[in-house]
């Protein structure tokens, strides 16, 4: 028999979160700190509409789009939270989450085969190098640094461009490093993006979830609109990550070849979640702006934790993760993880499962209590002190 | 009301054994900013208690909690007040709010049998001569309390590890 399997595929690396995973499910009593979702339920007046639509027996497909009401709300609620205008019926897009988007945005401009290139800032959520691949683009690593604060600088962008790059994706507020671009950022590198005519996929996935100043997209750069698809979703700022909804903008050309690829391998987004969604829009915004406060108050209080312990940790303005580095300790994330959880029943994910770079930090997420970080943090602190007095002093 | 104040109210309402000073971290404020407005709270009035919430159910102490409808007649130049202060002065009257609608004060009890309350109704509260009318409601089960559900324990479902 002839293999059944493609080679490409077989080539991709499997997730080391994965990995990590399977760890941490053999321990029964293990403390968390590895979670990328809300803590929170969906608040219940979303459920309670998503519960009402199957009263209803809304059960049937929506257009292949999806709901007219819910792409009308999507562009009333970019224009009141971020001041971006789309036309709803051509430049909007109902997905399978975010992720579904990451996936349709690069099938829809890359060439396959054609050696283009796809510039991939990581540390970075794990799908995005895969999802090049798959679309048949050669994914191209920039390696973003702690000294940044994991910011994409415009030099850094300019080194990584070739005249093969086409895509660059734009993965800010970030998920690990919790890093985020603020307008002159953005300015910065949009000047090389216009200037090298390449294109933008913004993962804003975590737009609500910022802690500085009110997030910006790079949409709202002059030019840069017509060459970016923005992505986001309800699974982070509305608590709705089992429902599968997220949604991408793009000028219409593009996001009329996205249709087709969605059209004819998803056909359209759960409905249900899309009668849901509809309610979050036009009703969530106070449920948004708690989450924020409390994730806010979990930040400072991990941040301030880490201060004591003298742990170095960028502060991160952004999503629901902190990025401390542990060079100091003279071990990889990995085993620097693995004896954590092993020695004090705490799990976090190695930075290195998003990518090379993330060597020598971990990804904390504060998705959790208080309660809950405050017991974690003691532990860290234990631990940590215990490395610290077995080690010979560095001079 | 000044946001540092909003921020600390927002906050201890659901968690007031927080230390001062990990209150001053969560909230980004400074540590004597904190303590001041909260001295200044508590002076005002605006902070008048820090309780807790305690589901006596599960306790082997036996305890009954009625909400009991009163109607009554205003007296001229007080009205509600006076008979509303003699109601809270009982000691096993935990609450008296004045309602709208079809009665006039909202009076919560507890006591530890339901013949305890009947008496206290029967005996203190009926007898009073601008009292028209009560109507009591015996609780059977709290479900949810101060916002805080008493049925069901928290548990975390999500996979401990995701990307």
């Amino acid at each position: 028999m002839r293999k059944m399997t493609a080679d490409q595929v077989e080539a991709l690396k499997p997730s080391g979160i994965r990995k990590f995973f399977d760890i941490v499910s053999e321990m029964k009593d293990a403390i968390s700190l590895g979670v990328g979702e809300p803590d929170f339920d969906t608040p219940w007046h979303i459920r309670d509409e998503g519960i009402y639509s199957l009263e209803k027996g809304r059960t049937f497909y929506t257009s292949n789009a999806g709901l007219k009401e819910l792409k009308e709300e999507v562009c009333n609620y970019l224009n009141r939270r971020f001041q971006i205008t789309y036309d709803p019926v051509h430049e909007v897009l109902v997905t399978v989450g975010g992720s579904e988007a990451i996936d349709i945005g690069l099938r829809a401009m890359i060439n396959p085969g054609e050696g283009e290139e796809v510039l991939i800032p990581q540390p970075s959520y794990v799908s995005y190098e895969p999802c090049a691949i798959l679309a048949g683009a050669k994914p191209v690593i920039i390696e973003l640094k702690n000294e940044n604060e994991f910011r994409l600088t415009a030099q850094e962008l300019r080194d990584a461009i070739t005249e093969k790059t086409k895509v660059l994706i734009l993965p800010f507020p970030n998920n690990p490093t919790g890093a985020i671009m603020e307008r002159e950022n953005l300015e910065e590198i949009a000047e090389v993006i216009r200037e090298k005519d390449i294109f933008v996929i913004s993962d804003e996935i975590y737009a609500e979830l910022s802690y500085k100043e009110e997030h910006v997209s790079i949409v709202n750069i002059p030019g840069m609109q017509e060459r970016t698809i923005l992505i986001n979703g309800f699974s982070k700022s509305y608590a709705m990550t089992g429902w599968r909804l997220g949604y991408a903008c793009g000028p219409k050309e593009v996001v009329a070849q996205m249709l087709k690829i969605h059209q004819y391998a998803i056909m359209c987004a759960p409905t249900t979640s899309q009668y849901a969604a509809v309610e979050a829009l036009r009703n969530g915004d106070e449920d948004v702006a708690q989450m924020r406060e409390a994730y806010n108050q979990r930040r400072r209080f991990l941040m301030n934790a880490f201060r004591e312990m003298n742990l170095p940790c960028f502060e991160p303005y952004g999503a629901f993760y902190v990025f401390p580095c542990i060079k100091e300790f003279g071990m990889t994330s990995e085993e620097f993880a693995e004896r954590f959880l092993k020695e004090e029943k705490v799990a976090v994910v190695p930075g290195t499962a998003f990518g090379d770079c993330g060597e020598g930090f971990l990804r904390i997420s504060y998705a959790y209590s208080i309660d809950n970080l405050r017991l974690a943090l003691t532990k860290l602190k234990d631990f940590v002190t215990r490395l610290r007095e077995n080690k010979d002093p560095i001079c | 009301m000044n946001d540092t104040r909003m921020k600390i109210l927002t906050f201890i309402e659901h968690n007031s054994r927080i230390h001062l000073k990990e209150l001053a971290v969560i909230l980004g404020v400074e540590e004597v900013a904190v303590a001041n407005e909260l001295a200044a709270m508590e002076q005002e009035g605006i902070i008048c208690g820090y309780h807790t919430m305690i589901d006596w159910d599960k306790t082997t102490t036996e305890k009954v909690t009625a909400l009991i409808e009163v109607r009554v007649t205003p007296q001229r130049g007080q009205g509600f007040d006076t008979i509303a202060e003699r109601i809270y002065k009982y000691p096993e009257v935990n609450s008296v709010y004045l309602i709208s609608g079809g009665f006039d004060l909202m009076v919560i009890l507890e006591g530890k049998t339901l013949k305890e309350i009947s008496q206290f109704v029967s005996d203190k509260l009926s007898t009073q001569e601008s009292i028209l009318s009560t109507a009591t409601h015996f609780i059977l089960k709290k479900y949810k309390d101060h916002g805080t559900i008493l049925t069901k324990k928290y548990e975390d479902e999500r996979i401990s590890i995701t990307p």
